[in-house]
């Protein structure tokens, strides 16, 4: 018999909760849910060492223990630091974490080419989220974004270092669900990328996974490219029996096409079991798949601006949307962007749009 | 296909054995150096994968590695590579007019090297030599309280090896 | 003359063999600490107040204390030997004149924590220092103080020496660790920390050099005897690495109770600045420790004496003091740009960021660009605030302090010679061609009390 697990208490944003010892800040929050829950761009609760890097779910222990009433003196890593019984935390309720966690969005979104408007990612990005709910408007950067050389990861995943925010989850995924990994962080510091040094493949039939646990627009699906904007399909539940995975997928569908097939994600973005290529990649039919019926989409997601069956309706305020909460233009992308100038037709670039393309708008890439 | 000489794999053998049982990966580094200095002072993909099988890890472990650390050379360079210290303590002593004057003298920019294949110039960050400013590593030694004199007499020198 | 424990005899001709070192009472703590309970050993660093010679200035004897002692799992002692913070050289002069100081005191700290297996990890560009310190591992082989049953005792001890790649970050004590076990020099997340699981996941302590060869003469005087140098919490003799515009650059030992300005001004130390110029600033402890301007480094707010010890170094907190630090201390003369020289501290720091960290990875490199355009006359006023609220934005909120330590010279450059910054925003082509010179500060500074 398992033995009980102790249970201990922990106040977060003045809500308090049981939970069991060693649970993290973050995870104790999520239980809690709400606005309590800070944000968590690297941490994935399915990946064992992920968490801690990002810094975007600091959060101030103004409390340490019962036992140890001191405050923390630095903001910590809610992801990644365990909670002690009687412990007080502030997420929404402290101003340092609020300007903090200002402070990092600004760093991620330093070298990001905002190039949303071409994203496939747009609509589900997790940066984006963060952006609208932390960014500020315009950007205090007025030096050439970072770029890197262009790496070709097969035929199934499409790459595009600029928006990586080096969260390792891809690296971690491929550590922990494939027997070899092919691709990894190379260099150092600012230079660091995601890459496999002398092209190779991503094919391991898990490794697609990559795509669903990126929080940007960093790896994408290569058979879904352009076909369209997430926020015009319509994620559907369906699943289909498979003798590699549990099968349980979500399909993206215009009318009767299936453009994508996605692990299912939990409210936290989280995918809930892991799906193999096959079903990610080649099943493309409705015929391949028993449909269960329109999948939920967390509110508070930028997809959700879409027009689902019972999810929102599109009368609704943004504000609403929000929880109340006043949505914060991130910044005015066409001012900062040299990707989203507003005179370069979007729809005749067929490649990756990088500032080349714009400062050339007759050229297009690939 | 590269390989070591069996002299360097029974240093290879007892470098390996400094570790625990399956910490072989430990012995990454210290291979990598013997690497670069046996296949002609960098690492190409065939050396990093040699290493690799080595140590029977997977090649990516190694490129992340060889990638992180700065003595690596990731591209073939010049038989004789200078490598001036550009940090705040040589600054103050004057290791940018060294770099300038080796930069005229082999008419070469930073990163790059002589037609010759004879001299890279490379600057890199604090060495340890604060105190003996400006200064450069070439080889396994460090170069020090350099002048353009010296500079010149240390390029005749790695002529005269010619 | 300041009384010297570690460098005492590091002249002696033939020192850095083993039968010089011998016979002027080299090993004999090995012989009197390999009698000793381990506990005891621990015990005497404890009392001679012993603090760790990297740069953090913990209590040795306290973090020996803290080292987990697992049933059947191996214990590590680390030697950090991987010195690359600007203007530190102190722990390659101890390497390269006393290599046998430093074996003695790794075999006493290994017998104290039960480490059989002690790596050195020493910075990959001190190539040749690796022949001298396996040199000296071989001789202390011979003479029955490494390997198995060393004195009859059954102890085994194996001290190996790794070398680094060039990575200022695997001197940080969790990304060294990684380094040593092959990976990408990361620091790691804590906790846990290393006296709970450190390399390969056993409790492990990460040691300085410095601090390591200080455990000798500890053993050898006792640690009651050795706490009498020095003055109050700082206690014993500390290595100073001294460099930049001053007569006489190089490694002293001091006992921590002389006055900064005599260390830079006396003969005995630095021998003053050269060509007559006058003192403007100074880093002093290595180049992550606040800078400070002639004035508050030869007096402390209240205008008392500053002396070259832990205290009085940080008298004032980072508004109007510093710290000891790693010892590496950067004299600046009156003709130095504090732009200049900040705008290269940040490119350094740029560079050793391992990326792991968005405020650093991303932060670094912005204030590195900031301070570029300011030194190259292409700055704004609000660049100034801007770099400000930058380094603001890093200072605590990264994963391993080399954040802090590139926030805190910017930050420090700011708060003491913002003037300085602004003349270069507001004389962009003077500034290409002359320095802002020594200005006010070296001025008397009024009395704050
Ligand atoms: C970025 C960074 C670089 C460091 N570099 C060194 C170093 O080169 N040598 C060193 O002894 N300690 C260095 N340290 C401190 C070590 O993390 C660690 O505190 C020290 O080795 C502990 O030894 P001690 O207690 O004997 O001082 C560094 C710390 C940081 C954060
Ligand atoms: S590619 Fe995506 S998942 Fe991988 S590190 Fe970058 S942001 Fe994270
Ligand atoms: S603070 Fe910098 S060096 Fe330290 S972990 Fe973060 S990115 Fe790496
Ligand atoms: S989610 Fe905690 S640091 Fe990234
Ligand atoms: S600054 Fe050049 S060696 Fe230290």
């Amino acid at each position: 018999m398992a033995e009980e697990v102790k249970k201990i208490k922990v106040t977060i944003d003045n809500i308090t909760i049981d939970v069991p010892m060693g649970t993290t800040i973050l995870q104790a929050a999520r239980m809690i849910g709400g606005d309590v829950v800070p944000p968590a761009m690297c941490y994935y609760s399915k990946l064992q060492g992920s968490g801690g890097k990002c810094r975007t779910c600091l959060v101030e222990v103004s409390k340490g223990s019962e036992a140890d009433p001191r405050p923390m003196p630095k903001l910590v890593a809610s992801c990644r630091t365990g909670v002690m019984d009687g412990m007080e935390v502030k997420n929404m309720t402290s101003p340092r974490v609020e300007d903090a966690r200002n402070g990092v969005v600004e760093f991620l979104l330093l070298n990001h080419p905002l190039d949303c408007p071409i994203c496939d990612q747009a609509g589900e990005c997790h940066l984006q989220d963060l952006g609208y709910e932390h960014g500020k408007e315009g950007t205090r950067y007025e030096f050439k974004r970072r770029t890197f050389d262009k790496h070709d990861l097969g035929p199934y995943i499409q790459l595009h270092m600029t928006r990586c925010i080096l969260c390792y989850r891809c690296v971690y995924t491929a550590d922990q669900l494939t027997d070899k990994r092919v691709h990894g962080v190379l260099s150092r510091g600012d230079h660091s990328e995601i890459a496999t040094h002398i092209e190779k493949s991503l094919d391991n039939n898990f490794i697609g996974n990559v795509i669903d646990v990126c929080p940007v627009g960093a790896l994408t699906d290569k058979t879904f490219r352009f076909k369209n904007r997430v926020w015009f399909t319509k994620p559907m539940s369906a699943h289909r029996d498979c003798k590699c995975c549990s099968g349980k997928v979500t399909l993206w569908q215009r009318g009767e096409d299936v453009l994508r097939v996605t692990a299912r994600k939990d409210q936290w973005g989280e995918v809930e079991e892991w799906i193999c290529n096959e079903c990610r990649f080649e099943k493309k039919n409705t015929a391949d798949w028993i449909i269960e019926g329109p999948t939920q989409v967390n509110r508070h997601s930028v997809i959700s601006q879409g027009h689902y069956e019972h999810v929102l309706k599109p009368t609704e305020t943004f504000s609403a949307v929000h929880g109340g909460r006043k949505p914060k233009l991130l910044m005015d992308i066409h001012s900062v962007s040299e990707v989203n100038d507003p005179s370069v037709d979007l729809s005749l670039i067929n490649g990756s749009a990088t500032g080349e393309v714009f400062n050339h708008p007759t050229k297009t890439q690939e | 296909m590269l390989k070591f000489s069996d002299n360097k794999l029974k240093e290879v053998k007892k470098i390996i054995d400094r570790y625990p049982q399956g910490k072989q990966k430990s012995a990454l580094i210290p291979l990598l150096h013997m690497a670069q200095s046996e296949f002609g002072g960098w690492l190409s993909p065939e050396s990093m994968d040699y290493i690799a099988s080595l140590l029977t890890i997977d090649p990516i472990e190694v490129y992340e590695v060889a990638t992180f650390y700065s003595m690596y050379n990731l591209q073939p360079v010049g038989k004789h590579v200078f490598e001036v210290c550009q940090t705040g303590p040589c600054m103050l002593n004057g290791s940018d007019n060294i770099i300038n004057y080796i930069k005229t003298k082999l008419n070469i920019g930073v990163g790059e090297t002589t037609e010759d294949g004879l001299f890279t110039l490379k600057t890199v960050e604090c060495l340890g030599a604060c105190g003996y400013a400006p200064m450069m590593q070439l080889g396994d030694h460090y170069r020090e309280h350099l002048t353009k004199e010296k500079v010149d007499a240390i390029i005749e020198e790695c002529r005269g090896k010619e | 003359m300041a009384k010297k424990v570690l460098l005492e005899k590091a002249h002696i001709k033939g020192i850095r063999a083993y039968d010089v070192y011998k016979a002027q009472g080299g090993y004999a703590s090995v012989e009197k600490a390999l009698k000793m309970d381990p506990a005891a050993i621990v015990e005497e660093v404890k009392k001679s107040g012993l603090r760790g010679r990297g740069g953090a200035g913990f209590p040795t004897g306290m973090k020996w204390s803290f080292l987990a002692k697992p049933e059947g799992v191996p214990r590590y002692l680390v030697c950090n030997a991987d010195e690359s913070e600007p203007g530190t050289f102190k722990d390659r002069y101890l390497m390269e004149f006393l290599p046998h100081l430093l074996i003695e005191g790794l075999i006493v700290s290994s017998f104290a924590l039960g480490s059989n297996s002690t790596y050195i990890y020493i910075r990959g560009e001190y190539a040749w220092i690796v022949n001298i310190l396996e040199q000296a591992i071989e001789e202390a082989k011979q003479h029955g103080y490494l390997g198995k049953n060393i004195l009859n005792t059954g102890f085994d001890c194996e001290i190996y020496v790794q070398r680094g790649a060039g990575a200022y970050i695997c001197g940080e004590e969790t990304a060294l660790i990684e380094s040593l076990e092959g990976k990408r020099g990361n620091p790691r997340i804590k906790p846990p920390f290393p006296a709970i699981k450190g390399l390969w996941d056993c409790p492990t302590v990460v040691n300085n050099v410095e601090t390591i060869a200080a455990v000798v003469p500890i053993i050898n005087m006792g640690g009651e005897e050795y706490a009498k140098i020095g003055v109050g919490r700082s206690t014993g003799t500390k290595l100073l690495s001294a460099c930049g515009n001053i007569n006489k650059p190089g490694v002293y030992e001091i006992d921590m109770t002389i006055s900064v300005e005599e260390f830079i001004f006396s003969d005995e130390y630095c021998g003053g600045i050269p060509n007559g110029k006058r003192l403007k600033a100074c880093i002093p402890g290595g180049s992550s420790v606040p800078i400070l301007p002639a004035n508050l480094l030869l007096k402390t707010a209240k205008g008392e004496t500053r002396y070259m010890n832990y205290e009085s170094l940080s008298d004032g907190g980072f508004a109007t003091g510093s710290m000891m630090g790693s010892g590496g201390f950067i004299v600046l003369d009156e003709d130095q740009c504090i732009v200049r020289h900040t705008m290269s501290l940040a490119r350094f720091y740029r560079h050793e960021s391992c990326g792991q960290c968005s405020p650093c990875r991303e932060g670094t490199g912005w204030m590195e660009k900031i301070l570029t355009k300011i030194e190259n006359g292409k700055g704004q006023s609000s660049d100034i605030d801007l770099l400000w609220d930058i380094q603001r934005k890093i200072e605590g909120n990264t994963i391993c302090p080399l954040g802090d330590a590139a926030a805190w010279p910017v930050a420090a450059a700011i708060r003491h010679f913002r003037d300085e910054f602004e003349w270069h925003v507001n004389n962009p082509s003077l500034c290409l061609t002359e320095n802002y010179g020594l200005a006010h500060y070296a001025d008397e500074l009024s009395i704050v009390s």
